[in-house]
């Protein structure tokens, strides 16, 4: 299933990012496992993934443009395999079922 | 392993250096019980002139501030440091991941809980032998069923991820499935790296590296297991067989890696401690991080290589000339042909160079009497009181 852009995610509380001068490094302290994030603008969405309701805001307000949007969501979908990046918790399906209510 | 998440070739940034390493090794202490005849270190007797405990976790706050994710401990054997948890406990609460190295001579059932009761805190236990027999001719006598019993104790304390490491040897070669028949007997994960003529091993490398057709067995072995089996990126030499095996696949040495000796001092990689590759002294530099980012030593590896000799050869671009520890201590041009070069250009030059002149290592801590306890501390048998 492709990483779903419209959906609430943030980067897991187990992953420390370090900048670097092609984009960043990322780390999983609880699967240990590296990942490479090869851009700066990939370094700025997923930095901005916590404060925006979704994917795709944190994509726009980091930049991304409509045509390099598959690439991004690409990384994020490899980012979300490996549990790097995850599902807002407190966003998913309580919100939906309040924002019904409202 | 390291897994790409977007876009261009990332070796050529790792080769210019990155803001802080990736894959820091620190060695805590030159003791150790064991006196193994390839320790990379030479080590044996302590150092007088080792970190104490306060510049310990000064350089742990510098790691975390260099967001530096976790470091390899080891030694000697670096739990006979009587502060040894301390150190491992504040590095952890510091953000800094510990994985350490083991001979498993002091993993008593308590040391093992402790090991599991951390997350972030990974050992390995290192085993040169799936047999008593080959082990202990490497390791010594009785390091075999000691290995055994830490392994036995990780698993019963319920170690969520443990490591076997392994150096191959032309001995051990053959016993690459035992090996795998006994991480799986312990829930542990195999790792194996390559036998480097560094320290002690200068001594035995010539007879005991692996012969070019156990080289091809050992590569095809590899890439049959795929991510299953860690090599810390130890064959990348191999890679001109054909596919590189997973990993980053490039010298690292003061790139993305580097090594803190016990005295403080910093060496481009764990396998290269020698003048010629010593960056620099924490205590006399006034920190890690400006060795890491100022080094003259540093910069200059960080600048594009030329490939030398091996610039032609068409599997260059695969094995990148190999490592540079390898050639440096079996006395080889470093811009040349490793010495287990796969198409033998290592070995044809080493059995030209009668005369080779081979350096010796900086350090040397090998016992030359039998062990004595003050040679992991100098206060064995004392009891303090506070």
């Amino acid at each position: 299933m492709p990483f779903e852009l419209e959906r609430p995610w943030r980067l897991d509380r187990q992953v420390a990012i370090r900048p670097e001068p092609f984009g960043a490094l990322a780390y999983h302290f609880g699967t240990r496992r590296l990942s490479f994030l090869k851009s700066r603008k990939l370094l700025d969405v997923v930095r901005a993934l916590d404060e925006q309701p979704t994917a795709l805001a944190a994509c726009r307000s980091a930049g991304v443009t409509e045509q390099e949007l598959p690439v991004y969501q690409r990384a994020l979908e490899t980012l979300a395999s490996s549990g790097m990046v995850v599902e807002h918790p407190a966003s998913s399906g309580v919100v939906t079922k309040q924002a019904a209510h409202a | 392993m390291p897994d790409a998440a977007a876009v261009p070739r990332l070796v050529d940034h790792f080769e210019a250096g990155l803001d802080a390493p990736i894959c820091l090794t620190w060695e805590l202490t030159y003791a150790c019980n064991l006196a193994c005849i390839h320790c990379l270190s030479s080590s044996g007797r302590r150092d007088p002139r080792e970190l104490t405990t306060d510049e310990c976790f000064g350089v742990i706050d510098e790691l975390q501030a260099m967001k530096v994710f976790y470091v390899n401990i080891g030694g000697g054997e670096p739990t006979v440091r009587r502060d040894f948890w301390e150190i491992l406990d504040y590095a952890t609460a510091h953000d800094v991941g510990v994985k350490f190295s083991t001979n498993g001579s002091r993993i008593t059932e308590q040391a093992a809980a402790r090991v599991a009761a951390n997350d972030y805190v990974d050992v390995q236990i290192s085993l040169d032998g799936a047999s008593a027999e080959v082990n202990d001719a490497i390791r010594g006598a009785g390091s075999f069923a000691t290995a055994i019993r830490a392994l036995e104790r990780l698993a019963e304390a319920g170690a969520p991820s443990f490591k076997i490491s392994v150096v191959i040897t032309r001995e051990n070669m053959e016993q690459l499935d035992d090996f795998e028949a006994l991480a799986d007997l312990f829930g542990a994960q195999l790792r194996l790296t390559r036998l480097r003529p560094a320290g002690r091993g200068a001594d035995v490398w010539d007879r005991l590296h692996p012969t070019q057709s156990q080289q091809r067995r050992l590569y095809d072995w590899l890439l049959d297991r795929g991510d299953k089996v860690l090599t810390g990126d130890s064959f990348f030499h191999l890679a001109a067989y054909g596919q590189p095996l997973p990993g980053l696949n490039m010298c690292g040495a003061g790139r993305v890696v580097c090594l803190i000796d016990p005295v403080g001092d910093v060496y481009a990689c764990p396998f290269a401690i020698h003048d010629a590759f010593r960056a620099g002294n924490l205590r006399s530099t006034g920190g890690f991080a400006s060795i890491w980012r100022d080094s003259e030593l540093f910069e200059d590896l960080r600048r594009p290589q030329t490939g030398g000799a091996c610039a032609s050869c068409l599997h260059f671009d695969s094995c990148r000339g190999g490592c540079m520890a390898a050639k440096f201590f079996t006395g080889l041009p470093l811009t040349g042909p490793d010495p287990e070069c796969v198409l033998g250009n290592g070995e044809s030059l080493l059995s030209l160079l009668h005369d080779r002149d081979v350096p010796r290592p900086a350090a040397d801590h090998s016992r030359r009497r039998p062990v004595s306890a003050c040679d992991e501390s100098p206060l064995a048998g004392f009891e303090v009181i506070r």
